[in-house]
Formats: structure tokens, C-alpha cells, sequence
């Protein structure tokens, strides 16, 4: 093996065999390890709580919902999708404002995730409180699966939200820097997680009955 | 073979690394300890002292079903003790124990000072007490779970069951489930970015990799049964629907869920013990496991594959034969890997010059009592012979071979090999001896007539029987073995209590083995290894390069350990390891809180714990103050 090597920057250079068995540093954190393999496992049950959903769906007949209660109301989900699935945007924003050490891009960027997150809770509250009038968590199969999987979530976001409103506490206080923004990483993943779970929840639940 | 791989005590660094790593003893610092290895005994000794609760159980039943028409339990009684002893078993011993063994080796084997999240490791050792003390205690109070330990409905329903039974196996798996997770991810975490420099993938010991394996299936396996017992919990306590076939549930989604969980989880207690097999061979065959390579993969296919067998357990449910068809396939699948590592450790002895001591004795004894546990196993994957046998004690047979032969045989292997490290004593080598072949022949005696009584038709589970239809020999001949197994067993707990009071003291590395935690003092001194091993090879401690770094390396100073890169271990630099504190073992008692008033029905009170643990958590978590200039903000117009 003598051939000179190939230019640096082509596709040739890059599938060598020492380029493919070099490891390139990365630096990822503890934490951020510990993180991913936490939304791994919640993943884990998020997608076991939707083949749930689909498992009994089709075990149950014909009618979907079943005869009594009306298919998903779309409007008040849809506006909960347009709230929630930007809300990733702000985190990108003020984690790249962090890396640049600028606090006060972290400050707004999560203040304004915080808002669209309040906002995503107060419309599912209302969306159960017209809900709860039509059917409860006992009416029957799917009245459980509907609270069950919509709730585990809310809850998730409520946590996410706590997440995020004590990172905006911790940044008000200036622990944050270029050199120091493991936990704005971090949270930052665990958000982003919360957020694209929605999108299957919305596809399964709101949208699926409609098909 | 003596290797002197420490370097001397009395040099100033090393003394100014025992004042950062001191513990003063007492009670506060027992509480807020953050040692891995403190922690993992904690982990041993409890689930021992659960092995021995759940054994007594066992010994109880045993006695009952000596003769026929027996009346020493009522079957109220029989019932909680069958689903207590498996229940306990499966997950209050067996995976805390291997938790245990991991969280003392896993660190000392990669070269590191400790896990990669010390705190998270004293919270997982915490919320595990109190959940095996909040079912164990339910015993006591006569509301133990009694539904059998996969607790199917609809007879763990509300209709089927009142009571707080069931209550408190949901509550107390859920609870659980908590600890295994974050224990789980802490293996992984630490396999994966604080191995010793040099310490590349294709060097980390079998046994790590049999934790990782563990883990990642720990990861995705739990959160089925989680799901299952929070469903189970809706059901039985708001009426939620999900397993009533009456509003549209179905409790055939409780076996699914239950058995996507619990199949992987046969691998997740079975593959540490693979996993110590491999750590004690080499000691005592005096060569590398055979096709380091091959054990590696079979590993990660059994973790992969373990995910597709589930229906096997369900092939008498009525599922759709196609399904049956694929599952049987996939159940014969897995002897492949699993019989590449038996063939390994055969060509391992083959190959080498073996030392017949203890734990040598209980690993080849595993070898036997689980290839018979396998082959019934390969027998069960046959759909036809399945739906003949299945809930017979034919099936009892086929677990105990794999569990107790294939976990436990391990693990005695296990205690033996590593007692000198974990306590700094040696044990009484006639004393091991004798525990070996007592439970050798003990469990042989006890599992073996049940493969008899199961064949002839007696169902499992049954409190009693009628005389006049041929089992009372073969349950006659299985007490009889129980009771041998369990004078065995107390004559393993006697040699380690005589080791820990009378043995004499045990040098580093007794049995001249190759991985790193021989490297080190026996018990390691609390900041495991002053000078930071470069690994060169598989086999550091017989690596004349590895040892020679050790000896004349320099000492990582302060309370810090190394990170290195996740596939090359590549040193990334030193990091600071958090210090003890009580903070873990305030977040576990106010889950214990939660816990107990979901239990009791007392949600002010759950809500009011689950607040307080937030708070804990948040105070737990809280990020160093730090000036600008350290946390690197941007001045004005300037990067920092």
C-alpha cells in the first residue's frame, strides 16, 4: 500500500479504511449519555402505549370510536400541534446562544418555550374540560386510552416545562457560559423528545380515527 | 504470581489521595455514601437476605407438598407464597444481585475510580430497599401479592381480587423499576465513556459487556411491564378499561405486554451470570476465554434476539398459528448464540490447564445444570410439546434448570471468585467444597423428579393433591432435595460469614487472573486505583506493558477520574466526581412516600412526596455558581 493518499475533503478520502476505524472525538458528556438513554427507555413506553392504542383498536370491532362517542375533535388538537411542535425552535436558539456565551439569548429562548408550553397546557385543559362533558376515563376502552396517553404526555410536558423553568432560574443567576451549558443540553434534548412524542400522539390518536 | 502493581503507599500523592477519597465513619456518611462499592455490597447483602426469605418461602411450600393431602398452609397462604417466592426471586434477588456484583466489578474492571453517575447509583440502591421492603412487609401483613408472579387477568382484576394484594405487586414492580432503570443506564453510561485509556472496545472484559448486554435490554424490556403494571393499577383503582373485555379491553394485552418484558428479562438475569462464567474461567484455566470475538456477538444477538421469542410463553392463548410458526422459529434461533458460549468455555478447559478450586467447581456445574435447562428449552419452543406441558411442573422444571441453574450456579461461582476482593478475606476451601456438591446434588435432587411429575400430569401451582396418582414419590424425592439444597446453601452463607470473622487475610490477586480489579488492593482502597491504568491487551495483568504503566505511572491527584472516547478509549481529560450526600437518599424516601400513599389511597399525601422529591431533585442538580469569566460569557463584541 503505497498509493499517495487521496485528497482530503472527497468522498475517497473519507471511506478509507483508517478513516472509517478512527474514532472523531466528539466530547459527549455523561449526562448527555444519560439522557438519551432515559428518552430511549421513555420512548420505549410512549411507542408500547400506541401499539396498545392499535392492539385494542382492532381488537374491538368494527367502530372506532366505539358507538356513542364521536371521532376527535380536530380544531383545539390542531391548535396545540402548532404551538408545541415549534417550541423546539426557541431551545435550539438559546442552546447555540449559550455555546457563543451570550445568557441573554438562553434567558429568552426558554422563556419563550416556557409560554408555548403553558399555552399547550391550558388548551388541553380546556380540551378535556368540553372532553370529560362527552365521555371519562371509565366510559370505556377508549375513554381510557384517550386520558391515559393524552395525560402521560401532558405530564411529560408539565416536567419538561419544570425542566426548563428551572433552567431559566439557574441562567437568571449566571452559571452559564461558552465553557458551561451541559444541563442547557441536556434539558434541551429531553424537550426536543417531549415535543416530537406530540406528533405521534396527534397522527394516532386525532388523525388515525379520521381515516 | 505476585504482581506489585500499586505503587507504594507512604508517597505523598498517594496520601493526599486518601485524604480526598476519605470517608470518617458514621452514620451520616453511611447514609450519603456515593462508593460504588460500598453500595454494591449493600446491593449483595440485601438481595441475599431476600434470597433467603424468598427461599424460605419455597422450603414452606416444599414441606407442604411432601405428601399428599397435606394441610400445612391454607391455600390462601400457598397462593401468596408461590407469588411471593417468584416474584421475589426474579426481581428483588436475582437482577439486584448481578446490580450488586456490577456495580462493585463493572468500575474496577474498566479502570476507573467509580460509576459515571456515583449519586444516581446510592438513589438506585435506596428506592430498591424500599421496594423490596414494602413487598416483603406485605407479606408479613398477609397481603402479599398472590396472583403468581406474572399476575394475569382478569384475575388480578378488581372483581377477582380485592384486597391491597395486587396493589402492592403493581405499586412495588413500578416502584422498582425506577432503581433498575437508572441502574441500568449507569452501566452503560460508565462501560461507555470511563474505561481506562487504551482500554478500546475490543479490550473490555466479558463481564462488562454482559452488563451493557443486560442494560440495554433492561432499557427497552422494563418499560413494557411498567406500562402493564400502571395499566393494571388504573384498572384495579380509577376503573379504567384496558384489560376488560366487557367495555372493549382485552387481557390478552396483559400477556403481550407482560412477556415483551419478561422474555428479555430471563436474558437480563441469566447474562451477568454468562458474563461471571466468563471472568472465572481464566483464573482457573489459566488462559483467555476462547473466541473473545464470538462471545461478544453472541452476547448482543441473545440481547436482540431475546425481543422476538415472547409468544412462546403464550403458544396455549389461541393466537393465530402463523404466529406460533414464527415465534417457535425465532425460540430455536437463540440456542445458536447461546451454544457458541458454551462451546467457548468447553475449548476454554480444552485448551487449558485447569485448577480445580471452587469457583471453578460451581462454573462447570452451571455448564451441566444449564445445557439440561436449555435442552427442555429447545423441547418448549416446539409448539405441539409446549401445549402438552405447559403449566405443568414440567415447565417448573425447565425455569428452575435455567434460573437456578444458569444464574445462581454463577453467582455462587461468582461469590467465591470475587469474596477476596470484596471483603479482603479468604474462605475455607473445604467448607466451599462441601457447599458445592450439597448444592450440586441438592438442586439436582429437588428440579430433576419435577420434569417426572410434570409428564405425569401434575398441573403447577396446586396447593395440594390426592393420593393415588403416581407424583408422591417425585414430590416426596423433590423435598428431600430442597432440604439438601438449603443445608448447602447455608453452608455457602456460613463460609462467607467465617471468611468475613476468621479468614485469613487475601492477597491482591489470589487466583492470578488477567482483568484490571486484580490490579488493585483487596478490598480496593476507596479511590480504586491511584495511578490510572493504560490498558494495553485483553488481558491487562498479564500484559507485561499494562503492568508496567501501572507501576510507574503518575497519580491522578484530587477527588477526579478520567473520561475517555466511547469506541477507542481515548483519554479525553479528568473530570471531578461528585462527593457524597444525603440528597439521594432524601429523593428515594419521598418516592417511598409516593409510593405508600398511591398505596394506601392517600393521593394528598402522594402528591405533597412527589412534590418534595422535585424539590430534592431540583437542589440536587443545582449548577455551581460561577463568574462570568469562568462560565465563558461574551464580553462585549468579543468571543470569550
Amino acid at each position: 500500500m503505497t498509493a499517495s493518499p487521496p485528497p482530503p475533503g472527497t468522498l475517497r478520502q473519507a471511506t478509507r479504511a483508517d478513516a472509517l476505524a478512527t474514532e472523531m472525538p466528539v466530547g459527549r458528556t455523561r449526562g448527555w449519555w444519560g439522557m438519551v438513554f432515559l428518552i430511549a427507555t421513555e420512548a420505549t413506553v410512549f411507542a408500547l402505549l400506541l401499539g396498545s392504542y392499535f392492539y385494542l383498536r382492532f381488537q374491538s370491532g368494527r367502530h372506532w370510536p366505539p358507538p356513542g362517542i364521536e371521532k376527535p375533535e380536530l380544531t383545539k388538537a390542531i391548535i396545540m400541534t402548532i404551538l408545541l411542535l415549534p417550541s423546539s425552535l426557541p431551545v435550539v436558539w438559546a442552546e447555540r446562544g449559550i455555546r457563543r456565551g451570550q445568557p441573554w439569548r438562553l434567558r429568552l429562548g426558554l422563556s419563550l418555550t416556557l409560554i408555548q408550553g403553558l399555552l399547550f397546557l391550558s388548551v388541553q385543559a380546556s380540551e378535556y374540560a368540553t372532553n370529560l362533558k362527552k365521555f371519562t376515563i371509565t366510559t370505556d376502552v377508549y375513554g381510557s386510552l384517550f386520558y391515559a396517553t393524552t395525560g402521560f404526555h401532558g405530564f411529560h410536558v408539565t416536567i419538561g416545562l419544570v425542566m426548563v423553568a428551572w433552567l431559566l432560574a439557574a441562567s437568571l443567576r449566571g452559571s452559564f457560559g461558552a465553557r458551561h451549558h451541559d444541563r442547557v443540553t441536556i434539558v434541551a434534548l429531553y424537550w426536543h423528545f417531549v415535543d416530537i412524542v406530540w406528533a405521534f400522539i396527534f397522527m394516532s390518536l386525532y388523525l388515525s380515527p379520521r381515516l | 504470581m505476585t504482581v506489585q502493581t500499586e505503587p507504594d503507599q507512604r508517597r505523598p500523592e498517594v496520601a493526599e489521595l486518601e485524604h480526598a477519597w476519605h470517608e470518617r465513619p458514621s452514620l451520616r456518611t453511611w447514609l450519603s455514601t456515593v462508593d460504588h462499592k460500598r453500595i454494591g455490597r449493600r446491593y449483595m447483602v440485601t438481595a441475599g437476605v431476600f434470597f433467603a426469605i424468598a427461599g424460605v418461602d419455597a422450603i414452606i411450600m416444599r414441606t407442604q407438598l411432601s405428601r399428599p393431602n397435606n394441610g400445612l398452609v391454607t391455600p390462601e397462604e400457598f397462593n401468596q407464597l408461590f407469588t411471593m417466592h417468584g416474584t421475589a426471586m426474579i426481581f428483588l434477588f436475582a437482577t439486584p444481585m448481578f446490580f450488586g456484583f456490577g456495580n462493585f466489578l463493572v468500575p474496577l474492571m474498566v479502570g476507573a475510580r467509580d460509576m459515571a453517575f456515583p449519586r444516581l447509583n446510592a438513589f438506585g440502591y435506596w428506592v430498591f430497599l424500599g421496594a423490596g421492603s414494602v413487598m416483603f412487609i406485605s407479606q408479613f401483613a398477609g397481603a402479599a401479592p398472590d396472583g403468581g408472579w406474572f399476575a394475569y387477568v382478569p384475575l388480578t382484576d378488581r372483581p377477582y381480587s380485592p384486597g391491597r394484594n395486587l396493589d402492592v405487586y403493581a405499586l412495588g414492580l413500578l416502584f422498582l423499576g425506577v432503581s433498575t432503570t437508572i441502574g441500568a443506564i449507569n452501566f452503560i453510561v460508565t462501560a461507555l465513556k470511563m474505561r481506562a485509556p487504551g482500554m478500546s472496545l475490543n479490550r473490555v472484559p466479558l463481564f462488562v459487556w454482559a452488563m451493557v448486554g443486560t442494560s440495554f435490554m433492561v432499557v427497552f424490556a422494563l418499560p413494557a411491564l411498567n406500562l402493564a403494571n400502571a395499566m393494571l393499577f388504573l384498572d384495579r383503582r380509577f376503573g379504567t378499561h384496558f384489560f376488560d373485555p366487557t367495555h372493549g379491553g382485552n387481557s390478552l394485552l396483559w400477556q403481550h405486554l407482560f412477556w415483551v418484558f419478561g422474555h428479555p428479562d430471563v436474558y437480563i438475569i441469566v447474562m451477568p451470570a454468562l458474563g461471571i462464567v466468563s471472568s472465572v474461567l481464566p483464573g482457573f484455566c489459566r488462559r483467555g476465554v476462547a473466541a473473545y470475538p464470538l462471545m461478544v456477538l453472541a452476547l448482543v444477538t441473545i440481547a436482540i434476539i431475546s425481543f422476538g421469542v415472547w409468544v412462546h410463553h403464550m403458544f396455549a392463548t389461541g393466537l393465530p398459528f402463523l404466529s406460533y410458526s414464527f415465534f417457535s422459529a425465532a425460540s430455536t434461533l437463540i440456542t445458536i448464540p447461546s451454544g457458541i458460549q458454551i462451546f467457548a468455555w468447553l475449548a476454554t478447559m480444552l485448551r487449558g490447564r485447569i485448577i480445580a478450586g471452587v469457583p471453578f467447581l460451581f462454573a462447570v456445574g452451571f455448564i451441566v445444570n444449564f445445557v439440561l435447562g436449555g435442552f427442555t428449552g429447545v423441547m418448549f419452543a416446539m409448539t405441539v410439546f409446549d401445549q402438552q406441558v405447559t403449566d405443568s411442573y414440567f415447565v417448573v422444571a425447565h425455569f428452575h434448570y435455567v434460573l437456578f441453574g444458569g444464574a445462581v450456579f454463577p453467582l455462587l461461582a461468582g461469590v467465591y471468585y470475587w469474596l477476596p476482593k470484596f471483603t479482603g478475606r479468604m474462605f475455607h476451601n473445604g467448607l466451599g467444597k462441601w457447599a458445592f456438591w450439597l448444592v450440586f446434588i441438592g438442586f439436582n435432587t429437588t428440579f430433576f423428579p419435577m420434569h417426572v411429575s410434570g409428564l405425569l400430569g401434575m398441573p403447577r401451582r396446586v396447593y395440594t393433591y390426592p393420593t393415588g396418582l403416581g407424583w408422591d414419590p417425585w414430590n416426596l424425592l423433590a423435598t428431600i432435595g430442597a432440604y439438601v439444597l438449603a443445608l448447602g446453601l447455608i453452608l455457602v452463607a456460613t463460609g462467607v460469614v467465617q471468611a468475613i470473622r476468621r479468614g485469613p487475610a487475601a492477597p491482591d490477586d489470589p487466583w492470578g487472573a488477567d482483568t484490571l480489579e486484580w490490579a488493585t488492593s483487596s478490598p480496593p482502597r476507596p479511590y480504586n486505583f491511584a495511578v490510572i491504568p493504560q490498558v494495553h491487551s485483553l488481558h491487562p495483568v498479564w500484559d507485561e506493558r499494562s503492568r508496567e504503566a501501572m507501576a510507574t505511572g503518575d497519580v491522578l491527584a484530587g477527588h477526579r477520574a478520567v473520561l475517555t472516547s466511547e469506541l477507542d478509549g481515548d483519554r479525553e481529560g479528568p473530570v471531578e466526581m461528585p462527593e457524597s450526600s444525603l440528597l439521594p437518599f432524601a429523593a428515594a424516601l419521598g418516592l417511598l412516600f409516593v409510593v405508600l400513599g398511591l398505596l394506601w389511597g392517600q393521593y394528598w399525601l402522594a402528591v405533597l412526596a412527589a412534590f418534595a422529591v422535585f424539590i430534592t431533585l431540583a437542589r440536587w442538580l443545582w449548577p455551581p455558581h460561577r463568574t462570568p469569566e469562568e462560565a465563558g460569557v461574551a464580553r462585549e463584541g468579543r468571543a470569550p
